[in-house]
């Protein structure tokens, strides 16, 4: 189909509401939900899991499946209704005028098509383009998403290309024909943070070059700030704020954008000071919805008999631009109050060494070639040199994007592995020969660790006391099956979680709750040393507050070391007192939380901090993108491991960089810095994040 | 006497009735097909599209409304049997009568089952399932005849040849029947003129007694080897794959005809196999017990103890045949037969439970029990095993059907059970010279045989589905 | 890609030893050899003429030494009858000067002399191979693009009535082993009770000469089960595929729903399938034996039949042997062959 003129809204969603049928019943997915999107504008659509918020970009490429429909409201693009269009007619657009990027882009390519051949059919099926012109406009457009060797590439398959670039060929699809909306559905999620701030940078300056319009579906609401103009709230199904960025960030009208942002650790909140609010109760399933306004039961301004009384409308907020909310007392809620005050704890002391690392390394030896077997033999080195100490009572965040290593550190202190070199000292006992096997009953009980995904750290097959209980028998605790029940059962309290859960299967548990029962289990044999990975990374964003929290609770109460593993560095900001900064198995950065977030900075921490979205109008930030990916922890640049892609390395003298890894040098109180940069370089570093007055 | 007709006296009316509807359903099919193509060949015609599945949804609709007639014929045609008076009954309505006790323990079983179906777990799921109900329906139909064959029988299936009924047509009434003798071979007799009704469902007795007790026996052996192979690989896992690949490697056939032969069992190699094959359960038993109940030694020690007593009490009785008690054995046809099924299968379960060990051990929940310092078996036994209960189980159904097929084709070969045992390889074999010319006999088996395994196959379809839905 | 063959290769061979000694070893337990040469002299004769039949054809040594004789290691036994006739392993082999060569094993091209027919093996194996190749030619020209296309046309849209419809039938093909769809099939097409009569109900004919009536029954016969299976796996593997998101993917670039499943799905749906298929060769060997069987059609198979009844040692070896090979060498190619269709392995 041709593209047309048109002067109104790209797309125009009036009403929509779609429904999934299953045998059983009918459940609406998403209802009454209107948002326009006007030529050259980025729309945020922003929620949790299971808001809608993905149904609604499969209902404008009209792509619901054999049980999704749409029941109701009409989808408008440029002007023409898409639920009356043909099966030929969209099929002419999907690819042209509207094109989709999704969230794993290894999934989104063929794999068994060589990359040019999937970016050359756009054009030839909507623009008739010989396959020569093709390949040259794929070519064009490959350089467009900057990527190297663009003629390399189109060669390839996709498996032969990184994440990071995988996610440029599929924006490089979407555009190849120069659509008018396009919808990215959580296109950076799969990435690590440096890579996403340099995909959503070049999907930012792609889409000011073609004039594209933006549908930008996110859980993220930094990101959402920094990449679209207005912005759309979901909760279980329906739009419950919609707005530019400034007014729905700085005079959001709902309760559920309020708790969202209360939720979440923006600069300046402080776990003893400023804790964060977790939103109470869960989201409700889909056939369960409560009457009247959908976010009731967990709304701190809920008043019985008026809320759950009526279905509740979008209202205009007067005064801002084509501002709504869904709510019947904005006008009375008194928006400027700060949040209730909670209940302040102490700052914890730190107490006497517990644990001691000194010079661990771990290497491993891999075949070079998964299937056909033999072959050389190659090293990775998973951690080089590692040190550092950690007292009772504190929390040592150690950050770091996928491959630096510290799953591995976390493995090798657990006995699941045995260091290379360098030791582990336990309350001044080496351990790090010992496997998990050959370490007593109290040196395993006092090392435990909380996974970081909640549907897979829970075995399905057993019920949430008896694993629990399972736990207490291992590690001796209670001399009967009595005493132990009794325990797990006061366990379940400790984690906030009610009795008659111990009952149940893992599968019927929300995220959030497999959480907290992994975390009661890590506690089961009182631990003292903690180590969280990723623990509320897979989790939705107003429950993660609450999982850190409890965690944060516990830890205050038993004095326990926790070393908490993140690759989100508004998380750590907010919850570590220590952070160590990693990259490819080397220990870049350490310090107190304060020195590592502001200057003088190891160079990749600098760029961490840029790349991180934060969901705050008031703070500025340094744009600083990474060129490239992380290199591969089997083929390690020599020298220093940021050397190549540090943005500062013209600053050293020689080829320091790229021959000699550099050493540990100390700044101030303790704050050590793995960098060739000379010491009067780095107190010329400026701050990353400034918050503007307000 | 008269010989009997098919359906008896209802056939009159309800003959022309199903040849109807079993012809509309045929067209209907056929055109759906034709349809089928049509489309796939002309998606390029706008316009096509639209007329093409109007027509595709009206045949749709006639192939589930004659596919509809037809069952409910073939139900009246049954139930008609059931309660017509004895003379009027043809030879369906004289069979549904002797399954009789089937049938109501069938529609038993389906009421109690569908009444508490949400209460049932994966059972209970199975009801949800339309192809799942048909396949459990199927395997029970022939569970039920295997445990109530006594009553259904009405001849002796292996003893009564009854002079002038060899080779006879279905129906066929006795010369002289005796006192208390049912007076006809319902489904004809075979070429030792024995009973072809009875000796199919005596059959189904023999097939449904080993095929799923030596289904469960290479399940056994293939979890013992395969849990450790995926979780420690290393050597272990090197030499076992090896001893699998080997066995897999084996021609079936060849491996039968070089197994099951007198020769053999005169020199004890099966019995040696048994001693060995049997010996994985009692071990299993014990492993799992003791790496679960090793933190509370009471209750190990009660369970270890109860297993190893019964479990070596039946392991006496069926690898050595020297029960104490003089209870349990097995004849050593039966036996030879039994070890190189499960010998068959062993290495195939191996490599499944293998490669589920291999993806299972990655998780997190492995990971936790790992570090808790719990030991390998108990991680293998209760962390791993119960989650790979559901491909397990729908495997479990599908090999019982090969295990099924398997035992067929010895039977076809005349190899390992009793020349005149009823089971339904037997029968084919028996039958099959004389074919072309009196086809009951080994058709009868067959059909038999084909209908079991389908049921299994449908079943484990309806389970993998269900089992997805988790 | 050369050591990994290399090293395939060489488990190939000691697969093929293991096996050919567990044969030799089943073949040569004390009972089976009177029964060997009780098919030769005749039931009624002693047990003293059984040793001496034996002792005289060199069935008496020692196990291992006979196997290294099989295999050509070691020198073929030969014994001198008071009377200075020659007999043992490599007494038929004398030349016309009536010398016996030394060896006479596999290694020497030699596989054996049949006791059952009384032909050399390499002849005899030879010719029933040609005719149970024709046999499985056609089974495999039929079998597998019918399945591909069932498999195809059922899993591109899951669900639908076509697809329950082929899917019915293939399940119903694999719960039908041969010697239950040969029995029905010459019930209705051959027998006298239904009467059509359109084929013949024994490929005895064959031997002579192919024909559609002699042969298409058991061509159907040995198909039909191995088509289900491979049906099914590529509908699972085509279902599978058409969910991916590749194919959302290629769905909302605009591409036809002919072209996604022609260029985007098919490729990395038939991935799984061709392993299916390698691997059916060694299953159709059972399905061959059964339909030889029940056909009687004189291939491969009637000669394992024939074989193992009379305990044909030689010709047993030789059988299995050459059913290894072909189960090995099938394993073999679906591994090439997978690594070649899946680019994703091909580079590592």
């Amino acid at each position: 189909m041709a593209k047309w003129q048109y002067d109104g809204p790209v797309l125009e969603i009036d009403r929509l509401s779609i429904s999934f049928f299953t045998r059983l019943r009918e459940i609406p997915a998403v209802m009454d939900f209107s948002v326009t999107v006007q030529p050259g504008e980025a729309v945020g659509l922003v929620g949790e899991s299971g808001c809608g918020k993905s149904t609604v970009a499969l209902g404008v490429m009209q792509d619901l499946g054999v049980n999704g429909r749409i029941v109701g409201g009409t989808i408008r693009f440029k002007g023409r209704d898409l639920g009356a269009m043909s099966e030929t007619e969209l099929r002419g657009l999907r690819g042209s005028e509207i094109a989709m990027i999704y969230q794993e882009p290894m999934a989104s390519l063929n794999p068994a098509m060589r990359v040019g051949r999937q970016l050359m059919e756009v054009p030839m099926i909507h623009e008739g383009l010989s396959a020569k012109a093709a390949y040259d406009r794929a070519l064009a457009m490959v350089e467009d998403v900057k990527l190297p060797d663009p003629k390399r590439i189109l060669n390839s398959y996709p498996h032969q290309l990184s994440g990071g670039q995988q996610q440029r060929i599929v924006i490089a699809m979407a555009l190849m024909s120069k659509p008018s909306l396009l919808i990215l559905d959580e296109p950076t999620t799969a990435l690590d943070v440096t890579v996403e701030a340099a995909v959503v940078a070049l999907v930012k300056e792609l889409g000011r070059k073609y004039g594209t319009s933006m549908l930008f579906i996110s859980h993220n609401l930094g990101l959402v700030l920094e990449t679209c103009d207005r912005i759309c709230v979901m909760y279980s199904g329906e739009a419950v704020e919609r707005g530019s960025i400034g007014d729905v960030f700085d005079e959001m009208r709902h309760p559920y954008t309020q708790a969202l942002f209360r939720s979440i650790p923006l600069p300046g909140a402080d776990k003893n000071a400023r804790p964060l609010v977790a939103i109470p109760g869960n989201f409700p399933l889909p056939h369960e919805r409560p009457p009247g306004c959908n976010f009731g039961p967990r709304c701190d301004y809920f008043e019985a008999g008026r809320c759950d009384a009526q279905d509740v409308r979008m209202t205009p907020v007067h005064g801002n631009d084509r501002h709504e909310t869904r709510c019947l007392k904005f006008r009375e809620i008194d928006w400027s109050a700060p949040p209730a005050p909670p209940a302040r704890s102490e700052t914890a002391e730190p107490g006497p060494v517990v644990l001691k690392m000194e010079q661990l390394r771990k290497y491993y030896e891999v075949a070079a070639s998964k299937i056909f077997g033999g072959g050389a033999k190659r090293v990775v080195k998973a951690n080089e040199t590692l040190s550092f100490e950690a007292r009772e009572g504190e929390t040592l965040a150690i950050v770091g994007e996928s491959g630096c290593g510290k799953s591995t550190f976390a493995k090798v202190l657990m006995g699941l592995e045995t260091a290379t070199g360098g030791t582990i000292l336990l309350d001044g006992q080496e351990i790090q020969d010992i496997p998990i096997q050959k370490r007593d009953t109290r040196t395993v009980s006092d090392i435990q660790m909380v996974f970081q995904n909640p549907f897979d750290t829970l075995n399905p097959a057993m019920s949430v006391g008896r694993q629990i209980m399972r736990a207490l028998e291992v590690f001796g605790v209670g001399g009967t099956e009595a005493a132990r029940r009794q325990r797990m059962l006061e366990l379940l309290d400790l984690v906030k979680l009610p009795r008659e859960f111990a009952g149940r299967m893992p599968r019927q548990l929300s995220g959030g709750q497999k959480q907290r029962v992994g975390i009661a289990r890590a506690f089961a044999g009182g631990a003292r040393i903690v180590v969280a990975d990723e623990p509320v990374s897979a989790l939705d964003v107003s429950v993660q507050a609450a999982v850190a929290d409890l965690l944060l609770e516990i830890q205050r109460e038993n004095r326990t070391t926790l070393l908490f593993i993140a690759h989100d560095l508004s998380i750590v900001r907010y919850l570590a007192d220590r952070v160590m900064v990693m990259y490819l198995g080397h220990v870049v950065e350490m310090g107190t939380t304060d020195q590592v977030f502001s200057p003088p900075y190891h160079p990749y921490t600098e760029a961490l901090l840029s790349a991180v979205p934060i969901a705050d109008t008031h703070v500025q930030k340094q744009r600083i993108v990474l060129e490239g990916d992380v290199p591969s922890a089997i083929d390690p640049p020599p020298g220093c491991p940021f050397q190549t892609r540090c943005r500062w390395k013209a600053e050293v003298p020689g080829a320091l960089c790229e021959t000699q890894v550099p050493p540990i040098r100390t700044v101030q109180g303790g704050h050590q810095i793995k960098c060739h940069l000379s010491e009067d370089w780095l107190a010329r570093m400026e701050p990353v994040i400034r918050i503007a007055a307000e | 006497m008269e010989p009997l007709t098919w359906t008896g006296a209802i056939g009159p009316y309800l003959n022309p009735a199903l040849g109807l509807a079993v012809a509309v359903l045929a067209l209907s099919i056929l055109t759906h097909a034709g349809l089928a193509i049509a489309r796939l060949g002309g998606v390029a015609r706008p316009g096509a599209g639209a007329a093409g599945s109007h027509a595709a949804a009206a045949a749709g609709r006639v192939t589930r409304w004659s596919l509809f007639a037809v069952l409910a014929l073939i139900v009246i045609y049954l139930v008609a049997g059931i309660v017509a008076p004895v003379e009027a009954k043809g030879i369906i309505g004289r069979i549904s009568t002797r399954f009789l006790p089937v049938w109501i323990a069938l529609a038993a079983t389906f009421a109690l089952s569908i009444a508490f179906k949400r209460r049932l777990g994966l059972y209970g799921n199975l009801f949800d399932n339309r192809v799942g109900m048909i396949g459990f329906a199927l395997v029970m139909f022939w569970v039920y005849s295997a445990l109530f064959a006594d009553v259904i029988v009405t001849h002796d299936p292996v003893g009564d040849v009854i002079s002038g009924m060899k080779n006879k047509a279905p129906g066929t009434p006795l010369r002289s029947p005796g006192e208390g003798v049912y007076g006809y071979y319902l489904l004809g007799g075979d070429a030792l003129a024995r009973d072809v009704f009875s000796r199919m469902v005596a059959g189904a007795r023999v097939v449904l007694t080993i095929a799923p007790a030596a289904t469960l026996f290479a399940f056994m052996v293939g979890i013992t080897l395969g849990v450790p192979a995926g979780y420690l690989g290393g050597r272990f896992d090197t030499a076992l794959s090896f001893v699998a690949n080997l066995v897999l490697a084996f021609p079936v056939i060849l491996l039968f005809f070089l197994l099951v032969t007198p020769e053999i069992i005169a020199m004890g190699v099966p019995k040696y196999m048994a001693e060995v094959l049997f010996l994985f359960p009692v071990v299993f038993l014990v492993i799992l017990w003791n790496s679960r109940f090793h933190t509370r030694p009471m209750t190990r020690n009660i369970h270890v103890g109860l297993t190893v007593l019964i479990g070596g009490w039946l392991y006496l009785g069926l690898a050595w045949d020297a029960d104490p008690l003089g209870l349990v054995s097995i004849p050593g046809g039966v036996l030879i037969v039994f070890v190189s099924v499960v010998f068959v299968n062993s290495p195939t379960v191996f490599r499944i439970v293998r490669g589920l060990t291999l993806d299972i051990r990655t998780r997190d929940y492995v990971a936790a029990a790992q570090t808790r310092g719990e030991g390998a078996w108990y991680i293998m036994l209760w962390e791993i095993l119960p989650n790979a209960r559901g491909p397990l189980l729908v495997d479990f159904c599908l090999r019982i059907g090969y295990t099924t097929i398997l035992l067929g084709t010895l039977g076809f070969f005349g190899l390992g059970l009793p020349p005149d045992s009823p089971d339904w390889g037997t029968s084919i074999n028996a039958g099959r010279g004389l074919l072309q010319f009196f086809p009951f006999p080994p058709l009868v088996p067959a059909v038999a045989i084909m209908s079991l395994v389908l049921g299994l196959n449908l079943l484990a379809d309806g389970l993998r589905e269900e089992s997805l839905k988790d | 890609m050369g050591p990994f063959i290399l090293k395939r290769l060489g488990v190939m061979l000691l697969t093929a030893l293991c096996m050919t000694l567990i044969v030799f070893f089943l073949t040569n337990l004390p009972p089976n050899l009177e029964k060997l040469a009780k098919t030769q002299l005749g039931a009624r004769i002693t047990d003293a003429e059984v040793s001496s039949w034996l002792e005289r054809n060199g069935y008496a040594q020692p196990m291992l030494a006979r196997y290294g004789e099989w295999l050509g290691v070691l020198p073929g036994y030969t014994y001198e009858a008071a009377n200075g006739t020659r007999s043992g392993r490599c007494a038929r082999l004398a030349g016309d000067d009536g010398a016996i060569p030394r060896h006479c094993g596999v290694l020497q091209g030699d596989w054996g002399y049949s006791t059952k027919f009384r032909v050399p093996v390499t002849e005899l194996i030879g010719e029933r191979l040609a005719r149970t190749g024709m046999l499985m030619f056609w089974a495999f020209a039929v079998m597998v693009p019918m399945a591909l296309i069932i498999g195809v046309v059922a899993g591109m849209r899951e669900g639908s009535a076509t697809d329950r419809t082929l899917s019915t039938f293939a399940i119903a093909s694999t719960s039908t082993p041969e010697y239950v769809s040969g029995v029905i099939f010459v019930v209705i097409f051959a027998s006298s009770m239904v009467g059509l009569k359109w084929f013949t109900g024994s490929a005895k004919s064959a031997v002579d000469g192919i024909t559609f009536e002699n042969f298409t029954l058991p061509v159907i016969t040995v198909a039909l089960y191995g088509m289900g299976y491979i049906a099914r796996m590529t509908r699972a593997s085509m279902a599978e595929v058409m969910t991916a998101q590749y194919i959302r993917t290629a769905r909302l670039k605009g591409v036809s729903f002919r072209n996604i499943v022609l260029k985007h799905a098919l490729r990395n749906a038939l991935i799984a399938p061709f392993t299916v298929i390698m691997l059916q060769f060694p299953w159709l060997l059972t399905g061959v034996v059964i339909v030889e069987a029940l056909f009687v059609y004189p291939g491969f198979g009637n000669a394992l039949v024939e074989g193992a009844s009379n305990n044909d040692i030689e010709l047993l070896m030789a059988v299995s042997v050459v059913a290894v090979v072909v189960v090995l060498v099938t394993q073999l190619i679906s591994d090439i062959g997978y690594a070649l269709l899946n680019p994703r392995i091909r580079v590592n």
